[in-house]
């Protein structure tokens, strides 16, 4: 017994394990309730795309500021608020398919990104820090920062609940009860902007889409309730930032990697047991 | 932030006039003009894409007419709240995690008014509704398992939460059984009891024919708006239907049987 506590006590003797436990968890709250208006509204794929599109807007950040971590928060949130709300206006507009104009943006905005950061000198080490996420490096300012905008994401989706929950269950009733539907529509694509932002450090923008994605649809297997399915979703998601980060630390794999397969195993065993209890 | 206009009582509940509305280069409306009196039930006939969920939408001030004007009690359908707009059940997930009190509810979105949670009153209004159409039983249920018959009166409760005036709904019968298409008729009876005035979309003549008061049929134009025995002629009815109708000795039979989406996409 005082093995497994010992077990579960050493990692956290480090400062930047504890730093990087919190982020973890905090950070997939946040993603967990933002993602279950992604999951029932089919946003996955916009939400790969925005994570990706940011790419440069961090990249030219990392340029300016010479390498520091700090500023790079800000270069993201503002790269990804412009760029949700970008990539929101061309799928309504366009002829072209909504799905292929999103692609040819997120591929070209990725590929500005990786050429951007192509100029630095310790080019592979940074790149995949952003693509990949290095939650182990959080320091207390990020922390405060992921606290305070985390935070803010979560109001904002407590305040407009019922609002966000009419538009995404009926359009054409919010539209008929007068509710300012295209600026709700905004709003909530500002709020998965700022998640992706907040995540960066985490997950990284490749990785993204799992945490958006991958607990709520863990808890839509499970529940039929919105309120329960946003709780169940927050739960998974923390579990798979603690339960990643032991793995990263004794298996020594990188961190978003290991919280991401974690939330992965959680949907695999909910997906399976829902299915072997039968239909 | 949610507008709630008065309605002037001396004005038709719904005027429309000269309406038209152009969908990708075509004239999906053209010069429609008629009224409403209050607590009339109307229903509208039309062939697979005469424009009915479109009328409907335009009427509920979901889609902007192309010119012509809609008014309600004397103005412009997006300043009233009191439209309810009840979509076909093929156009609804089923999966939403919500119960059925959740769906009944959002109907007071618009009275809660923003930052607002539902308070007791609105409860209320949500029991009251859900007593109306006989689903109290059902309240805690999730929507998908509803049965068809029981999917629809919840979006009727719905439009009563919401405290609809004009109710529109699109094709409220397809698909049900003979029962299930009683029950929602019936509902409409007391609808019109509680000076509710309906507008239906429905496929079939007979039940059009029994259970209104006017009848309208669309094919983009109004070919004919009035009792029932005066618009159901077999020149209109070919007039509106063109070559699916088959004209035999004891009249007119309808070959047109339901149901492409075509007409309805526009807002999804």
């Amino acid at each position: 017994m005082t093995t497994f506590i010992d077990w579960l006590a050493a990692p956290l003797q480090y400062e930047f394990m504890q730093r990087g436990m919190i982020a973890a968890v905090l950070v997939g709250i946040v993603c967990a309730v933002v993602g279950t208006f992604v999951v029932l509204r089919g946003m996955a794929f916009f939400g790969d795309a925005l994570a990706h599109t940011i790419l440069p807007g961090i990249a030219l950040g990392y340029l300016v500021s010479g390498g520091a971590r700090e500023p790079l928060f800000w270069w993201a949130l503002g790269t990804a608020i412009v760029a949700s709300l970008g990539i929101g206006a061309i799928s309504k507009n366009s002829q072209i398919k909504e799905d292929t104009a999103i692609g040819i943006i997120f591929a070209g905005m990725f590929a500005l990104g990786i050429a951007l950061i192509s100029t630095g000198r310790s080019y592979a080490v940074d790149l995949s820090h952003f693509l990949f996420g290095d939650v182990l490096s959080v320091s207390t300012q990020s922390l405060w920062l992921i606290l305070i905008f985390g935070g803010l994401v979560l109001l904002v989706i407590f305040a407009f609940y019922k609002e966000f929950t009419t538009i995404s269950f009926d359009p054409v009733l919010a539209a008929t009860l007068r509710l300012p539907v295209d600026l709700l529509n905004n709003l909530l694509l500002v709020l998965i902007a700022v998640t992706v932002a907040v995540s960066l450090q985490t997950v990284g923008v490749a990785l993204m889409v799992a945490m958006l994605v991958t607990p709520a649809a863990t808890a839509y297997l499970l529940t039929n309730r919105l309120p329960r399915m946003m709780f169940l979703a927050a739960m998974f998601a923390s579990l798979s930032g603690v339960i990643g980060l032991y793995l990263s630390y004794y298996l020594s794999i990188a961190s978003g990697a290991a919280i991401v397969l974690t939330a992965t195993f959680f949907f695999v065993v909910a997906f399976v047991g829902k299915r072997t209890r039968g239909i | 932030m949610y507008p709630h206009t008065h309605h002037q009582t001396n004005q038709p509940i719904l005027d429309v006039t000269h309406l038209n509305f152009r969908y990708n280069g075509r004239n999906a409306l053209e010069d429609i003009t008629f009224h409403l009196h209050e607590g009339e039930r109307i229903a509208v006939v039309g062939p697979n894409g005469a424009g009915k969920s479109t009328l409907f939408k335009v009427v509920a001030g979901v889609l902007q007419p192309t010119s012509g004007e809609v008014n309600i009690f004397g103005t412009r359908p997006n300043k009233h709240v009191c439209i309810g707009y009840i979509p076909q059940r093929s156009h609804v997930d089923w999966n939403f995690p919500v119960t059925v009190a959740d769906v009944v509810m959002m109907g007071r979105s618009a009275k809660l008014g923003p930052f607002n949670w539902p308070r007791k009153k609105d409860w209320e209004f949500v029991h009251h509704a859900l007593e109306t159409v006989e689903l109290s039983n059902l309240a805690s249920r999730q929507i998908s398992q509803l049965s068809g018959g029981q999917q629809q009166r919840m979006f009727i409760a719905r439009a009563l939460a919401q405290e609809s005036e004009l109710m529109l709904m699109d094709e409220p019968l397809t698909g049900l059984d003979t029962p299930a298409q009683e029950g929602i008729l019936s509902l409409l009876d007391r609808l019109k009891q509680e000076k509710v005035t309906v507008m239906v979309a429905t496929h079939d003549l007979d039940q059009a024919a029994s259970h209104f008061d006017r009848i309208m049929l669309l094919n983009h134009r109004i070919v004919a708006f009035g009792e029932p025995p005066v618009v159901m002629q077999t020149n209109n009815l070919i007039k509106a239907y063109g070559g699916r109708m088959k004209v035999d000795s004891e009249g007119a039979m309808l070959m047109d049987d339901c149901c492409d989406e075509e007409e309805n996409d526009h807002l999804h």
